[in-house]
């Protein structure tokens, strides 16, 4: 596929480009921080095209490890395309391409050697509309296990405990794991899919606006979750909510038409932003 | 509908009282009706087509009253050169007098204007199994009591009053005598089991030895077609014909057997009167069955009725399929459906699958399925023509080349057969299926198949364990679609192994039990040839109705099974419950 090609591109021709790009991205962080764990994801000068629309802007962001890293701006402004290269799901479509890098750990998701089904079992995702699969409630959690090949008894049923109880949805559910996902309340199933995300103990969880669909109860609950999930994973979250990004996260990207205008602490990007746009916008001035 | 709002008071309709209902139906919308007629119309054809197979097909099988019709002497119609008809009044009509002239219609009586079509019987005897008479010549008619209808296994069924039983051992018992019917029912019971032993013996003992000596006939042909033998050839021939006459040996004791069974049949003769006064006589063998249509009340009408149905559904055919049973054509048209669903069902799917998941949508793909469409439009009989050239001729004779050279130039596979007439339907349905299961497969939200990617499942398991079980029942109505059209259809079926009369099943109890090259019966086929390859297209009609009932509700029990499956995959793969 094309992105394939391109990957390829970045890798082995442009490999010292990268390097050097790299180094240009320390450089012109603001700021350094000696945690190694600040860098473990790593944006590099990325750019990204649906056919010939350029939707990302050479984007670059160091984003660091079991913390929750929010992606505001205006609709269309790139944050959820952004969101869905990590695990490369916008793969799917036809005639993108991309360039730059992205970085997980050190190493390229792009990287031909790499297959993309071994990068999406590193990272849960959690999508906008709840997506529970046409299965029990049981069967939507231990998913990634079968797919993996894992189909030992004990172990399903220890990942199924585990999710739903990190998903704060045991108690909910437990006498009846057997039912249909479908038989449960929006607010449920959209946990439901959390848990699914993390059965197989991903690294980094995606989430694209994971309440955009819920009532303010079931909206809290969430937002506890993310809380408690940060210790484990790193979380990356797009929200249009202001509230919530102030509320959840650590850090906050302010995306602007596909630019990368302000990306900094939370607290200083919604009390002291530099760019006047970053604070227009969170002010609710416009977007 | 809408006629309750024009008939209101229009001031009734303006203020809005808090005590009168309104229904919220749309009212006053031209295309409300329009839309209805197009629905009203359609109804009405299926109703009625549906009601005239149904009324005709079970008509057949409804013992209906026998009567005696005496003609006035003053009047010029005969029968047989008598004043008397016996026979069941079937239709009565009016006469086309298109042919009398102006004066002589103008003398007809209002009943000379009708007349009345009975069915006769006695085919032996009159020539005619149907004849009109005109209702004015008609003095009387009566329902005598002791009138027989007896079903019989040549020339079809006799009406008669019967006379007396001549048993084997010189004793008579008149008709009259109170242990007559008794007597008579045991004697036929008899003759049907002894006819059901025949049968065994001779289609399924003989059968085997016959398929068995046919083989090794094949096997002599060819080694005397050899210019010169080998050791080990000669050897084999010499086995040959030790094991030919093995089966010689083991053919005659059944045969002998099969000729004492048959002679018994005939020891017993039954004297009958017909209406005419002549007195005729016939062996009891020759009794299938018979009943006194006069004496019957609706409970015995109905034992009478359920017994033929399923003589119908259960016997084989006789007498150039116009008389007995359909069996082997609804055993036939129900293998030959499930061997066309099960080849049409993985080609149909797979190609979808590919189509909408995997290839790229582009001028190429649109290109594909637009040919697909417009395949599901192309005549039936081309795909007949299709099946015969490539399945039967190259495929069929190419099998034969390879693994039945020793029979050949009788073909094996290389000939109309069940497999072949399967996947030529399958060929001919494969289109509705792919359209089916694309929109199936089109309908799986997007949703569902970004969290099974996310979840790190490949494409195929995301199709295999996600978006095919939530389209099986858009699967399932294609494929229901699919056997609609594959049962019902005849016309490519003639070309590639249908037949009027197949000796043989496709499925028996001789090795290997299913045998994909035999020819075989189809409930279409045979529709067509009673209905119109039939000396005697009068007295076919009624079977032409009850085989077209038949099929009908094949195809509607095929269907029935495949929905409720849907209904069942529905249930467990889908959102209904939001």
């Amino acid at each position: 596929m094309n992105d394939k090609h391109d990957g390829t591109v970045a890798a082995t021709g442009g490999a010292s480009e990268i390097q050097q790009r790299r180094v240009q991205v320390a450089q012109r962080r603001k700021k350094i921080d000696n945690d190694a764990s600040a860098q473990y994801i790593q944006v590099c000068d990325h750019s990204f095209f649906y056919g010939s629309a350029q939707v990302l802007f050479d984007l670059n962001m160091d984003i660091p490890e079991r913390q929750v890293t929010a992606l505001i701006g205006p609709s269309g402004c790139g944050k959820s395309t952004l969101l869905r290269n990590f695990n490369r799901m916008n793969d799917l479509i036809d005639g993108i391409s991309h360039r730059g890098d992205i970085l997980i750990d050190g190493r390229s998701i792009y990287d031909p050697y790499l297959e993309v089904i071994s990068l999406r079992k590193r990272i849960g995702m959690v999508f906008q509309k709840s997506n529970p699969f046409p299965k029990s409630i049981y069967e939507n959690i231990v998913y990634s296990l079968r797919v993996a090949g894992r189909n030992r008894r004990a172990e399903l049923d220890e990942t199924v405990e585990r999710s739903l109880r990190a998903a704060a949805l045991w108690d909910e559910v437990k006498d009846r794991l057997r039912e249909t996902a479908f038989s449960l309340s929006g607010g449920q199933m959209q946990r439901l899919c959390i848990a699914r995300a993390i059965a197989n103990r991903p690294e980094i969880l995606l989430m694209d606006e994971p309440c955009s669909a819920l009532d303010p109860v079931a909206t809290g609950k969430i937002e506890d979750l993310i809380h408690q999930l940060k210790e484990e994973y790193t979380i990356i979250i797009v929200t249009h909510n202001m509230q919530q990004a102030a509320r959840v996260s650590d850090r906050t990207a302010f995306l602007y038409m596909g630019r990368l205008i302000e990306y900094d602490d939370t607290e200083t990007i919604f009390t002291n932003p530099t760019e006047e746009q970053t604070e227009a916008y969170v002010s609710g001035r416009f977007g | 509908m809408g006629t309750d709002a024009n008939r209101r008071a229009p001031e009734d309709i303006v203020c809005k009282d808090a005590d009168s209902r309104r229904s919220t139906r749309p009212r006053g919308e031209t295309f409300v009706w329009v839309t209805a007629m197009g629905l009203t119309v359609g109804l009405t054809m299926i109703v009625f087509l549906l009601g005239l197979v149904v009324v005709n097909g079970f008509g057949v099988f409804w013992p209906r009253s026998v009567a005696l019709i005496e003609f006035r002497e003053d009047r010029g119609t005969r029968f047989q050169g008598g004043t008397k008809a016996l026979g069941v009044i079937t239709i009565e009509q009016e006469r086309d007098v298109r042919d009398l002239s102006l004066e002589q219609r103008a003398s007809l009586h209002a009943a000379d204007r009708r007349e009345k079509q009975l069915f006769l019987g006695n085919r032996d005897a009159f020539g005619q199994a149907f004849a009109f008479f005109p209702a004015g010549d008609i003095r009387s008619v009566t329902y005598p009591d002791d009138v027989i209808r007896a079903e019989r296994l040549e020339w079809g069924d006799a009406l008669f009053f019967p006379v007396r039983l001549e048993m084997e051992d010189g004793s008579v018992i008149q008709a009259d005598d109170p242990t007559f019917n008794s007597l008579l029912l045991k004697r036929v019971d008899d003759v049907a089991a002894r006819r059901a032993q025949i049968h065994q013996i001779e289609r399924y003992e003989i059968g085997r030895i016959n398929l068995q000596m046919h083989q090794l006939e094949q096997e002599e042909r060819f080694y005397s077609r050899q210019d010169e033998l080998t050791a080990q050839q000669r050897s084999d021939r010499a086995a040959v014909a030790r094991r030919m006459d093995q089966l010689r040996a083991q053919y005659q004791p059944l045969a002998d057997q099969a000729a004492r069974l048959r002679s018994k049949q005939h020891q017993d003769t039954f004297v009958y009167r017909l209406v005419t006064g002549d007195e005729r006589s016939m062996s009891v063998g020759q009794i299938v069955h018979y009943y006194y249509p006069n004496r019957l009340t609706l409970v015995g009408r109905a034992q009478i009725f359920a017994g033929q149905l399923w003589r119908f559904l259960s016997g084989f055919p006789r007498e150039a399929n116009t008389e007995g049973g359909i069996f082997p054509a609804i055993f036939g048209t129900f293998v030959m459906t499930l061997m066309m669903s099960v080849a049409v069902m993985p080609f149909g799917v797979m190609a979808a699958i590919y189509l909408r998941e995997y290839a790229r949508q582009g001028l190429f793909v649109r290109a594909v399925r637009i040919a697909i469409n417009n395949l599901a439009g192309v005549p039936s009989i081309v795909f007949g023509i299709f099946g015969l050239g490539f399945f039967v001729y190259f495929v069929g004779g190419g099998i034969d080349r390879m693994f039945f050279d020793r029979a050949l130039p009788t073909p094996t596979f290389g000939t109309g057969g069940i497999l072949w007439a399967s996947l030529t339907l399958a060929l001919m349905t494969v289109p509705v299926v792919i359209v089916a299961t694309e929109e199936a497969l089109a309908a799986v939200p997007r949703g569902v198949r970004e969290g099974s990617l996310a979840c790190g499942a490949s494409k195929w398991q995301t199709i295999r364990y996600l978006v095919l079980p939530a389209s099986a029942p858009g699967i399932m109505t294609g494929l229901v679609l699919a056997m609609a059209r594959g049962a019902g259809e005849v016309a490519p079926l003639m070309l590639v192994g249908v037949v009027a009369l197949a000796p043989n099943l496709p499925l028996d109890s001789v090795f290997p039990f299913i045998h994909l090259e035999r020819k075989f019966m189809h409930l279409g086929f045979h529709i067509y040839d009673l209905g119109f390859q039939s000396p005697d297209s009068e007295a076919a009609k009624p079977m032409v109705f009850a085989t077209t009932l038949v099929l009908i509700l094949l195809v509607v029990v095929l269907n029935l099974v495949a929905i409720l499956v849907r209904n069942h995959l529905r249930k467990k793969f889908t959102a209904d419950k939001f």
